[in-house]
């Protein structure tokens, strides 16, 4: 039903290319997260495959037909805005009912529609409220609702969560997570947060300046980075790379080992440096270690209880098994 | 104290100001009050004692009272439809991006600096003139009979000339509306399957409403009193004979200060009728 094939897409506004020949496929169903950091081009790549952008050149197929030149009102998809876009003098139901009137569906079966949406997500008791009187989190639902009834093809989500407190996100998080098992219709999503990405994802297109770094699903992307980009953008804390001489034992020109692989002791270890500032959240202890000799700062996960503190010592060792190995144009080795 | 004492000593600094703007009300106010209940004809006896509410009776029972009324509204209606309708078209045209967008606003800006009497003589000599006219040289030019405007079309003279002063207010009003809609809303419709008549209707329109509404009333107090475009042009002849000209002909023409001091009273309600619904909506604007 919803499967989206983008082949040598290019986008340039005026002289500048900000999505460089790109291709990529969407499978029917699957949960899409496009991720990287701003200016990426992730939004106008969502534009693209919306029609709110016209392509500069490249064809764009869903559902197996061609749809580089077909209106946005006629591809099937559903958008849901950053900002919402809720239409500020309808109430929600006229909001949610809004596309049904404009494809001109009969009052019975709009009613069936709007009030299985609000059913859905919660929103049964706020249908003749306006969208002023609802909170962050409803008007989001209000927005979600608007773009279920017309039973897209495919669902797009701009950056949905970023106007939300932390909250409030993990909770939404988990709705659209569940919406998605729910309808098992196809979503794409854009979001800067990797956290998001890991978490929703059937798979990850992680971006950088137009040109996809890599796509796999979210443990792919976690355990075998293509480059350093990627590698340092998923997964967080921040992976540690270093150069020099401890990379060239491993044969290669960077290397790299995320936090959480690194034991820690105030006894022994590989590496040893004086941690400059305890990160602790409970659940885990985030060290900053400074003085390792190997880069400027080095992160390390450890467990809640153990507990060093500003200025002492502190002695590292590596999972070797999990290290990442990059050659000098910082792609991936083995 | 220290509150107190300040709050005095802005009330003190204050007055001055209160006081000039109350009396440069009150004072007026109070004289046409005093003169609509007298029979006053100040070339043909002077002071001629108290009357009562002879004078209101008289002005309305005139013969020229209600065609009065009537141009008013003819002309108060038609330039509210000309200035709403293409002050809306203007602004979106102007909101549309596009090369020189500064020079146009002003350029559009620009009839609203002119002094009522100067564009109306402008339209009158320049353009209106049935033989000198710019108007009369493109008539001739595709054949036809120049049309002498003031006198054979003389209500839809007016409300030109009053409409080309007041489009600028308009459109800039709507404009600042325009410019403050929320661009996903309009993406937003259009990916609901809107086409752009109706994304207008449903988007754009309601968002509006508001500006539109003070649009409305504003020029509603405003164009109640215009007089000079019809003082230069007309001079209340063919049938454009608004209510303030009536009372201008009344106290200085006809030198019945009296009576046209009660057609001034009858004026002062209707604009407070007026502006009683412009705070309101305003204020409610102010809230929201």
């Amino acid at each position: 039903m919803g499967r989206i094939q983008l082949k040598s897409v290019t986008k340039s506004f005026g002289d500048v290319q900000v999505i460089p020949p790109l291709d990529l496929t969407i499978e029917d169903g699957e949960f899409t997260v496009f991720v990287g950091p701003s200016g990426c081009g992730k939004s106008t790549l969502l534009r693209l495959i919306a029609g709110l952008e016209d392509m500069t050149s490249g064809t764009i197929d869903i559902d197996g037909s061609d749809a580089t030149d077909v209106p946005p009102a006629k591809r099937g998809l559903a958008m849901v805005f950053q900002s919402y876009a809720l239409y500020p003098h309808m109430t929600v139901r006229k909001n949610i009912a809004f596309p049904l009137r404009m494809a001109k569906l009969d009052q019975a079966e709009i009613d069936r529609r709007v009030e299985g949406a609000a059913s859905v997500l919660n929103l049964a008791d706020y249908l003749d409220r306006r969208p002023g009187q609802l909170s962050g989190g409803q008007r989001q639902r209000v927005a979600i609702g608007r773009a279920i009834v017309r039973e897209p093809a495919a669902f797009l989500f701009d950056e949905p969560l970023s106007n939300l407190d932390a909250a409030l996100r993990v909770g939404m998080r988990l709705e659209i997570s569940e919406l998605h098992e729910r309808l098992e219709t196809t979503m794409i999503y854009v979001t800067h947060d990797q956290v998001e990405a890991m978490t929703m994802a059937d798979k990850i297109v992680v971006l950088q300046a137009g040109v996809i770094e890599q796509v796999g699903s979210p443990l792919e992307l976690y355990r075998t980075p293509r480059n350093l980009f990627v590698a340092g953008f998923i997964g967080s804390p921040k992976m540690n790379f270093f150069e020099g001489e401890e990379a060239a034992k491993h044969n290669a020109h960077t290397i790299g080992i995320r936090p959480e692989h690194i034991a820690v002791s105030n006894t022994e270890g590989t590496w040893s440096g004086i941690v400059s500032v305890s990160e602790h959240l409970g659940s885990d202890t985030f060290f900053h270690v400074h003085e390792t000799g190997l880069a400027e700062t080095l992160t390390v996960r450890a467990d809640g209880e153990v507990d060093f503190r500003h200025g002492d010592r502190i002695h590292l060792t590596p999972r070797s098994d999990v290290i990442h190995r990059f050659d000098a144009q910082g792609l991936r080795i083995g | 104290m220290a509150t107190q004492h300040s709050r005095s000593v802005a009330r003190f600094m204050m007055a001055p100001a209160v006081i000039l703007l109350l009396g440069w009300m009150l004072v007026p106010l109070t004289m046409t009050l005093y003169f609509s209940f007298k029979k006053y004809l100040p070339l043909r006896g002077g002071d001629l004692g108290w009357v009562g509410f002879d004078n209101y009776v008289r002005f309305v029972s005139s013969s020229t009272f209600w065609p009065a009324v009537q141009a008013t509204l003819v002309i108060v209606g038609g330039v509210l439809a000309i200035t709403v309708v293409l002050g809306i078209l203007l602004a979106m045209l102007l909101d549309q991006p596009m090369w020189g967008q500064g020079v146009v606003r002003i350029l559009v800006i620009a009839p609203f600096f002119v002094m009522p009497t100067v564009s109306a003589l402008v339209w009158k000599n320049m353009f209106m003139d049935p033989v000198n006219g710019l108007l009369a040289h493109l008539w001739r030019f595709f054949g036809a009979e120049p049309i002498s405007w003031l006198s054979e079309a003389s209500m839809t003279s007016i409300v030109m000339i009053v409409s080309w002063q007041w489009l600028p207010f308009a459109t800039l009003i709507l404009l600042t509306a325009i410019q403050s809609l929320d661009s996903e809303q309009l993406e937003a419709a259009e990916m609901d399957g809107a086409p752009p008549l109706k994304r207008f209707y449903h988007i754009i329109l309601p968002h509006l409403g508001r500006a539109i509404t003070i649009v409305i009333l504003i020029q509603t107090i405003f164009l109640l009193s215009i007089f000079a475009e019809i003082f230069v042009t007309t001079g209340g002849a063919f049938g454009t004979r608004t209510l303030t000209y009536l009372i201008f002909q009344r106290v200085l023409e006809s030198q019945n200060v009296g009576l046209g001091s009660a057609g001034g009273v009858y004026a002062i309600i209707l604009a407070n009728i007026v502006a009683i619904f412009l705070m309101r909506i305003v204020g409610k604007n102010l809230d929201a």
